[in-house]
């Protein structure tokens, strides 16, 4: 991060947010990098995902198989494979498990460290974690996709704007989530050990993002309220209804931006904790 | 002076008590997270009309012995996973110098007991699937269906250690054996013939993930296997944990005397 120091942006008429943007870039790169470096755990954690990519598509097939109406939930036996591959790779990409960094600072202290940095907490989070889901879009993202096109019959999708609309909504999931395990981490403020809220984070995150089933094997009107009272349906099942075009365009376009207006939600949240946290927290360690 | 390990296993408790609120929503998440393996199935199979040509009641039963054998590993040895951060961090070391076994301690250094009311759950979901499935009760199924979880906790118990042990080679192994452990219990959770062709071979009969539920499943209800292994097949199941047990052993030691120290 050469030639940036800890000035507070000024935002002069000429070139507004100019300061901001480099700041936020550079904390995204550096994410990237960080991640750039595990490589050999990048590469164990993309066979898991892809020993979990054959063992979900078989199930699935086989549900497909014997269903009565050949398309359980709506979708045919190519979508439900792309379905399955599409949410092993993005797994990764939105950290849907394992994400205790803030949580293990606040108990050893070091989050007072994040406190005198001259960006907000929040998007001193958001940034990095970025540039980690950029890397992991280029190299978790991608293997299980390929593996899985390679040993199943996958869904090309027909529509022009389906894959820019992939991208934003992968964005906004990416970004809630980040919303969601800034909330579940911040705990930790309150209850020192965080520990409980992840293991619950992990449970729901798994079920209601669409890990395990999509969502739309449930009834209808149990799936809609996950959808609509709750962000974690936009984790997984969204952007992978959006590239195997489960529903009609319009319809695809509006679960996106369901997805927005949670992730404005949750960072707004997550701030408001945040704020709330600092006013009661004492920094431990001396 | 009491039993050291007995001191370590008071350690952990006290260590959970002081932190009250964690350990109950992580106790309750834990009993949710065995339910709703179970949920997870049960939605499948009412999407649709059989798996594979199991019903699903005959699912039901599948799943509970392979949740209640897993429950059971888990519970027990599950921890063993945490060895990587052992071994990057040279917290083995300090392991390795006490007069006590290696692996009694790292199991008891953070005895799960978060996990201990998914037993209760895995035998509840068991009874159930005993209740709804007519089996035609015989000395024999009775003595399996008291074998079969033990054996496939024995047999999840290697794969454990097993998939553990393969950080002492490579360092940074990271979610590797998460594909084996987790995604053993994923695969023993559905009826085998959902599966074909390498992959199916290669877990079911290869590294024998087909014992842990689902032979005896087929032995229990008396019905034919798909895939052609005789009626008694799910006898077999403590031999195939045996043997998994044995490599889980071998592994184990040959692992240790491999380890050298991460030296910061």
């Amino acid at each position: 991060m050469d030639g940036l120091d800890a000035r507070v942006p000024e935002i002069s008429p000429g070139r507004p947010f100019r300061e901001w943007v480099t700041t936020f870039g550079a904390l995204s790169w550096s994410g990237f990098r960080r991640f750039a470096t595990y490589r050999q755990a990048t590469i164990a954690g993309s066979f898991t995902n892809i020993v979990f990519g054959f063992l979900r598509c078989y199930v699935l097939l086989a549900v497909a198989a014997g269903a009565t109406d050949a398309k359980p939930g709506g979708y045919d036996a190519e979508q439900l494979a792309t379905y399955v591959w599409v949410g092993q790779g993005l797994l990764t990409v939105v950290a849907l498990w394992g994400w205790t960094e803030l949580a293990d600072r606040i108990r050893s202290g070091d989050v007072t460290a994040d406190l005198l940095r001259p960006v907000h907490p929040v998007i001193g989070y958001l940034a990095p974690d970025l540039g980690r889901a950029a890397h992991a879009m280029i190299f978790r993202f991608l293997p299980p996709l390929a593996v899985g096109a390679i040993f199943f019959d996958l869904y090309a999708p027909e529509r022009w704007f389906t894959v820019p609309l992939l991208a934003v909504s992968i964005l906004l999931a990416v970004i809630g989530s980040l919303g969601l395990r800034f909330l579940v981490n911040a705990t930790a403020y309150w209850l020192h050990d965080a520990r409980g809220p992840i293991t619950l984070w992990t449970l729901s995150a798994g079920i209601l993002a669409g890990l395990y089933f999509p969502l739309r094997f449930l009834p209808d009107w149990l799936a809609v309220t996950f959808w609509v009272a709750t962000p974690f349906p936009g984790l997984l099942q969204t952007p992978a209804d959006v590239l195997v075009e489960r529903d009609p365009p319009l319809m695809q376009a509006g679960l996106v931006a369901l997805q927005a207006v949670w992730a404005v939600v949750l960072l707004a949240l997550a701030a408001y904790v945040q704020r709330r946290a600092e006013k009661r927290l004492v920094a431990q360690g001396g | 002076m009491a039993n050291p390990y007995t001191s370590l296993a008071r350690a952990q408790w006290r260590s959970f008590a002081s932190y009250r609120t964690s350990f109950v929503v992580d106790l309750l998440s834990n009993v949710g997270g065995t339910a709703l393996d179970v949920v997870a199935v049960l939605v499948l199979f009412q999407a649709t009309r059989t798996v594979a040509g199991f019903s699903l009641s005959e699912g039901l039963l599948i799943v509970s012995l392979s949740s209640l054998a897993f429950a059971l590993a888990d519970f027990t040895v599950g921890n063993v996973d945490r060895l990587k951060t052992y071994v990057r961090t040279g917290l083995l070391d300090a392991v390795l110098v006490r007069p006590l076994g290696a692996l009694p301690q790292l199991l008891l250094m953070d005895l799960p007991l978060r996990k201990a009311l998914r037993l209760v759950v895995g035998v509840g979901v068991l009874a159930v699937a005993l209740h709804v499935n007519a089996i035609a009760w015989t000395p024999a199924r009775v003595a399996l269906i008291v074998i079969a979880p033990l054996a496939g906790a024995v047999f999840f118990g290697a794969i454990f250690v097993i998939s553990a042990s393969v950080t002492f080679w490579w360092i940074d192994s990271g979610d590797l054996g998460s594909a084996f452990t987790y995604g053993g219990r994923d695969f023993t959770a559905y009826p085998v013939p959902v599966y074909s062709g390498w992959f199916r071979a290669l877990f079911a009969y290869a590294m024998g993930f087909g014992f842990v539920a689902y032979q005896p499943a087929v032995t229990l209800l008396g019905r034919d296997d798909p895939l052609g292994l005789p009626a008694w097949a799910g006898f077999l199941s403590p031999l195939v944990a045996l043997i998994a047990a044995a490599a889980a052993a071998f592994m184990w030691r040959a692992g240790i005397r491999h380890y050298r120290s991460t030296g910061s």
